[in-house]
């Protein structure tokens, strides 16, 4: 086990016993153990997130904040507290400051929807960064298009770095909202989002940090981070598909109309007038995912319990061995190459496409993301069409970045 | 369990290297663009009708090496046939790498080395992307063709 210089090792993490808790990495693909390496994409779930799901249909199905018999109510308890345990999770002062939504796309469009729409006026900028994933940048192009604002975006350099000194000067007195990505999907890039924030609030503008891609790799503090808005995706770190979380201060919230109508987010409704419920309801409109909220509760659990210094030393060796030895073979390049970075190693191989790549590998058994991981200004940026992507999660081991180099290599096989 | 040697013929992985009829036309009768906007595959083609007779044919483009060869191979199929005949060419090719059909190597030649794509059913848009992009050609569309419509 190698550590960082400076600090003391981590004790040894114990992938095995990890592993175990994963039903789908005992199974086979093309007849080789399964080498999931697309954790970027989505993440593998937990058996406890698995039981937690089915046993909500088996045993506590029945609408939340509804019914007065029992098991409604018991419905609603059940989801209520996945409530209060994601506010702790992300270091909320209350659980009221926790709204349910689909997932990070979900998240960032509610806070565009009704507080961009809201807030922004003519001439108003939202800035964000040129490694944005798709959906932090659509969403604002919608409204800044809609409200006749600006939208700026943060330069990086060609290791996949934000340029903090042209942030400064990007973020004026007009910036109403930053929003950022906090880690890369593409690039694996870990940003600066404390420097932006300082840099947000001398201008009074809000930030929204896109958290999807951090939650699975480190502990989330939104009172640390210092931002107003913070969103995660469930099936990133190893929850459920279709539920998500968006954290943002009570006094924001507060002060944001609806984002969709229907049923739960009203006070009273008549054909003349409605008026809307307080926070978080005025947020979930219509019978939430419930047993997707059981499953994030079993996620946040099982994230809780992970030793997470040992799990930083694992997914540090992880990145590094894999970058080197992919480095190694003829013709590849790393495309990120940040100085902090979460286990994501992205590349490119000189006269080979990644789909062709990708095919290839998969023959192997390993299964890696190929293409423009709805990042395509991130392409644009390297001039590239797309890259092949290894994202790693903890339950990886020194064997998968074996087996993804072996794959590799058979890509120069086949190529010449 | 389907081959790599199979998908990747030597042939393919030949014309991907060094496409053929990989030049932009002038004056050609029709232009069409295909692309595979999930891949990122994109070609441009460049046909000149002489009466019904494909007199001239040329591409570019950039993608997987599946796209590229398949224009490469494409274009060398066609040319100096008459336009009934590369449509036939087209249905033959379209039903080998759906696996409508066993390729017919006396009706396809070198074209049936594409019969391996069947197995790889996420690739079987790749190979297809010129054929169609030349069937929107000779048709006269002038909207690009997409393989996500």
């Amino acid at each position: 086990m190698t550590s960082t210089a400076g600090r003391p090792a981590a004790p040894a993490f114990d992938v095995e016993r990890y592993r175990d808790d994963f039903p789908i990495l005992r199974t086979t693909m093309r007849g080789r153990p399964l080498v999931y390496l697309d954790n970027g994409a989505t993440s593998q779930k937990p058996q406890s997130v698995i039981d937690a799901t089915t046993s909500y249909y088996a045993e506590q199905n029945a609408n939340v904040h509804r019914g007065v018999y029992q098991l409604s109510e018991n419905a609603t308890l059940a989801y209520e507290g996945v409530r209060a345990k994601a506010a702790q999770f992300l270091g909320a002062r209350d659980p009221r400051e926790v709204v349910f939504v689909r997932g990070t796309t979900e998240g960032i469009n509610l806070v565009a929807a009704s507080y961009g729409r809201a807030q922004l006026r003519p001439g108003d900028e939202v800035v964000v960064t040129a490694m944005e994933h798709h959906s932090n940048i659509v969403p604002w192009q919608l409204v800044c298009d809609e409200r006749g604002a600006k939208l700026k975006v943060i330069p990086m350099n060609q290791r996949g770095e934000l340029l903090l000194d042209q942030a400064a000067k990007l973020i004026t007195p007009r910036t109403r909202i930053v929003a950022a990505v906090h880690i890369s999907n593409s690039l694996g890039t870990i940003n600066p989002v404390r420097e932006l924030v300082a840099m947000a609030r001398e201008h009074g503008a809000r930030v929204l940090l896109d958290g999807a891609q951090a939650a699975p790799h480190m502990p989330i503090d939104v009172q640390a981070l210092g931002c107003d808005f913070y969103t995660v995706s469930g099936h990133k770190m190893f929850g459920p598909t279709g539920i998500g979380l968006l954290w943002g201060r009570a006094e924001l919230l507060d002060s944001m109309g609806p984002y969709q109508g229907g049923g739960d987010m009203i006070r009273s409704v008549t054909f003349e007038k409605t008026t809307y419920a307080a926070i978080p309801a005025r947020f979930e409109a219509g019978t939430p995912n419930m047993a997707g909220v059981a499953g994030l509760g079993a996620a946040i659990d099982y994230l809780a319990a992970l030793p997470w210094p040992a799990v930083h030393e694992h997914e540090s060796r992880l990145l590094e061995t894999a970058t080197a030895r992919l480095s190694e073979i003829p013709g590849v390049s790393i495309v990120g190459t940040a100085e902090h970075k979460a286990p994501v190693v992205s590349f490119v191989m000189d006269g080979v496409h990644a789909h062709d790549i990708g095919t290839i590998v998969d023959q192997e058994g390993v299964a890696i993301r190929t293409g423009h991981h709805c990042t395509q200004p991130v392409m644009d940026f390297f001039a590239i069409p797309a890259t092949s992507r290894a994202s790693f999660a903890f339950y990886n081991t020194m064997d998968d970045v074996d087996l993804l180099v072996r794959a590799v290599r058979k890509v120069r096989e086949v190529f010449g | 369990m389907s081959d790599l040697s199979d998908l990747y013929q030597q042939i393919i992985v030949e014309h991907n290297r060094s496409p053929r009829n990989y030049r932009v036309m002038e004056g050609p009768s029709r232009t069409a663009e295909g692309d595979n906007p999930l891949c990122g595959d994109r070609i441009k083609l460049f046909v000149k009708l002489e009466g019904d007779t494909v007199a001239d044919v040329s591409f570019q483009g950039k993608g997987c090496a599946i796209s590229q060869a398949s224009a490469s191979l494409m274009t060398g199929a066609v040319k100096g046939k008459p336009v009934a005949e590369a449509e036939k060419l087209f249905h033959a090719f379209h039903d080998m790498v759906t696996g409508k059909a066993a390729p017919d190597a006396a009706a396809l030649g070198k074209l049936a080395a594409f019969g391996g794509v069947k197995q790889f059913p996420a690739r079987v848009k790749c190979a297809n992307l010129a054929w169609h992009t030349l069937h929107a050609a000779l048709a006269n569309q002038d909207t690009p063709v997409s393989t996500e419509s």
